[in-house]
């Protein structure tokens, strides 16, 4: 399976991306220079803890930041066209139909004033210029290919008649109405139950294959992206600390952060011994440190990390990691 | 052995009914069941822990517990006495004995006080020590917790998602407490500080000697605290297990479903292994029939599901389980 992906096409292309909000004079870098990109018909994980940037720099590509973050610098290339710098207007025309979203909170997305299947419905008429009627028999097909039942009735019901598992179905229905290429999930399961986790998931992975589309699945769950994602980044502090196939993130991480997500987690397989946290807490993003952001909280941090920042190096022709320790055959590896 | 051990808590034919409000449209007496006729004991000094998925009544359990919510039927046995009817008076020196930690570090802290105010408030109330007594015991409990002296003086919105929580626990155990209830303590918290925060209510718990009741819905977690666990289905305790007994060898179909629901962080496992997924959602705990409430999701429901509510029975040693398979 890996070996296949290396050789498809980029989609994206994101490079040296900044983003940055402004308070006055004060200046908070969310996003600290990323290159990334994502093949077609992949689904890349991106893992990062609370404040790492990760959703601020999705949202930097879609063109929705609030309005005092900035993009600063940086070339985001979508299937061979730049879009970093598109006008409102142009913007529009790619959200929906290249690139679709599906946010977090499945409780607040939907408009309570709408029926859920006119949310569809105004999508299809706007994107897809459809018919009314037309529009409707397709909003009733979406919703039965993302397995909600009798979608005949549901069609009419509003969003306080739908759980929340249900919810993230009809804004997974709303994400595909216009055959995106690439569809971003942010943090898509974690206000469900396990169960329903599950279910959506495995609803997603299908349409994704069905569909041949890319995703981009955010998550700060390292189990989430075990069980669907093909290639993983992990960022920390607004920075990709570590990039690679999903079996050498998990099997043979590089850098110390990677290493220090994965073992501070409990697992439901395996032994019951002491969970190993990672000390201290993440930096501050409105004065950025000289060297290695997690150089404070790193157990192998010596001088030089406090100073100077490291630089990619590459393991493999899918891995690479910001470290300057990493594969020097030390104390890491064991 | 486990028959030899002091009960702390012995809970016996709880209940807990919510009554909807009768609007202008409907009539009649509806209920919502959220803690129906649940039976558990804890033991001194184990990690009890309560999972199911939401709206089970997990949450509602552990508030009447500490009779935040008053029951509407059954006893709650604490070192020996029911609590379950005592007014707010007789509670007072039981209060001080429970204490809770909750699930979300911003909202349950005062951001007017202090943080010397916020664990002081407690003493106050149940203790007639001295102010300079009270400093000394703060500042105890403080480093116990991991925070610094200096901390005294801030305020909640000074620290880290991580750190209020520290904040919670201090609180929790500025009384002394025996029993404290967990109520998602740690799922508002990030990956790393979740951890941390883990290791140190094992060494509290070492230390003084604590008993805990972890309420959670993250099954990794659980399974890493606990001694035992409760699985809890619609307001009903389905399964009570040893820790690992029931994440090796799960009885109740929705124990099993729920476990294999777990999304496991090793790829290679992940995609190797056959997830049971359950289909459908919880129903509605309003209008519940009579019979095993899992029964619409059951891959194994025989007629007398729909007919007998299965209860809790001992199926092997300290293994219980409320289903007609078994």
């Amino acid at each position: 399976m890996s070996s296949n992906i290396e050789e498809k096409s980029n989609l994206l292309e994101v490079k040296k991306l900044r983003t940055s909000f402004y308070d006055g004079k004060s200046k908070l870098e969310a996003v600290r220079g990323i290159d990334f990109t994502v093949k077609k018909g992949e689904v890349l994980g991106i893992v990062g803890e609370s404040g790492s940037g990760k959703s601020v720099m999705v949202k930097s590509i879609l063109g929705i930041i609030p309005t005092n973050a900035k993009i600063d610098a940086g070339e985001i290339i979508l299937d061979g066209k730049h879009i970093e710098n598109l006008s409102k207007k142009d913007k529009r025309a790619i959200r929906g139909r290249e690139i679709a979203m599906i946010f977090q909170d499945p409780m607040t997305a939907l408009n309570p004033l709408k029926k859920a299947g006119d949310h569809l419905v105004e999508l299809l008429i706007r994107v897809r210029g459809m018919k009314k009627k037309e529009a409707k028999n397709e909003a009733i097909e979406l919703l039965r290919m993302v397995g909600i039942p009798s979608p005949e009735t549901r069609v009419n019901q509003y969003p306080h008649e739908f759980s929340g598992g249900m919810r993230q179905r009809v804004l997974i229905a709303m994400a595909l109405a216009c055959n995106p290429k690439l569809l971003i999930a942010d943090e898509p399961t974690t206000a469900l139950d396990v169960t329903i986790q599950a279910q959506i998931l495995e609803l997603l992975k299908k349409l994704q294959t069905e569909n041949d589309m890319s995703v981009v699945l955010i998550t700060h769950d390292l189990g989430v992206v075990a069980t669907i994602c093909s290639r993983i980044l992990v960022m920390y502090a607004g920075m990709v600390m570590e990039e690679g196939m999903a079996h050498e993130i998990f099997y043979s991480p590089k850098h110390p952060y990677t290493k220090a997500l994965i073992n501070s987690i409990p697992r439901v397989d395996g032994e019951k011994t002491r969970l190993k946290p990672i000390k201290g807490s993440a930096p501050s993003l409105t004065k950025v440190a000289k060297g290695c952001p997690f150089a404070e909280r790193c157990e192998l941090a010596i001088d030089k990390c406090f100073t100077e920042m490291p630089v990619y190096k590459s393991f493999s022709s899918t891995q690479k990691c910001m470290c300057f320790l990493a594969g020097e055959g030390d104390k890491l590896d064991g | 052995m486990a028959e030899t051990r002091e009960k702390l808590v012995d809970v016996k034919n709880l209940k807990k009914y919510f009554p909807l409000k009768n609007s202008m449209f409907k009539k009649g007496n509806q209920v919502v069941k959220a803690v129906d006729d649940v039976s558990f004991h804890i033991y001194k000094g184990e990690t009890f822990g309560l999972v199911g998925e939401s709206g089970c009544g997990k949450s509602t359990l552990g508030r009447t517990l500490n009779r935040l919510y008053d029951p509407t039927a059954g006893e709650i046995c604490f070192d020996g006495n029911d609590i379950a009817s005592l007014n707010n008076k007789q509670l007072q020196p039981y209060r001080k004995r429970i204490q809770m930690i909750f699930q979300d570090p911003y909202s349950s802290l005062n951001p007017y006080m202090t943080v010397e105010e916020i664990i002081d408030e407690p003493l106050e109330i149940h203790t007639r020590l001295s102010k300079g007594e009270r400093k000394k015991i703060i500042l105890d409990i403080l480093e116990k917790v991991g925070l610094k002296k200096e901390d005294m003086e801030k305020f909640p919105h000074e620290f880290s998602g991580g750190q209020r929580q520290r904040i919670g626990i201090a609180r929790a155990l500025s009384t002394n407490p025996d029993f404290i209830i967990c109520d998602e303590a740690i799922s508002a918290l990030d990956v790393s500080i979740q951890a941390q925060v883990i290791n140190m209510l094992e060494d509290l718990q070492k230390e003084l000697n604590l008993t805990y009741l972890f309420v959670a819905h993250d099954l990794s977690m659980v399974r890493h605290i606990s001694d035992r666990i409760g699985v809890m289905y619609l307001g009903k305790m389905v399964e009570i297990s040893k820790s690992d007994e029931l994440y090796a060898k799960p009885l109740h179909p929705y124990t099993q479903a729920l476990l294999s629901a777990i999304p496991i962080p090793d790829p290679i496992k992940a995609q190797n292994s056959k997830r049971e997924i359950i289909t459908g959602e919880l129903p509605s705990p309003i209008e519940m029939e009579k019979g095993c409430r899992f029964r619409a999701r059951c891959p194994f429901a025989k007629p007398i599901c729909a007919e007998v509510d299965p209860t809790l029975k001992e199926v092997e040693d300290g293994h219980f389980v409320a289903c007609h398979l078994y």
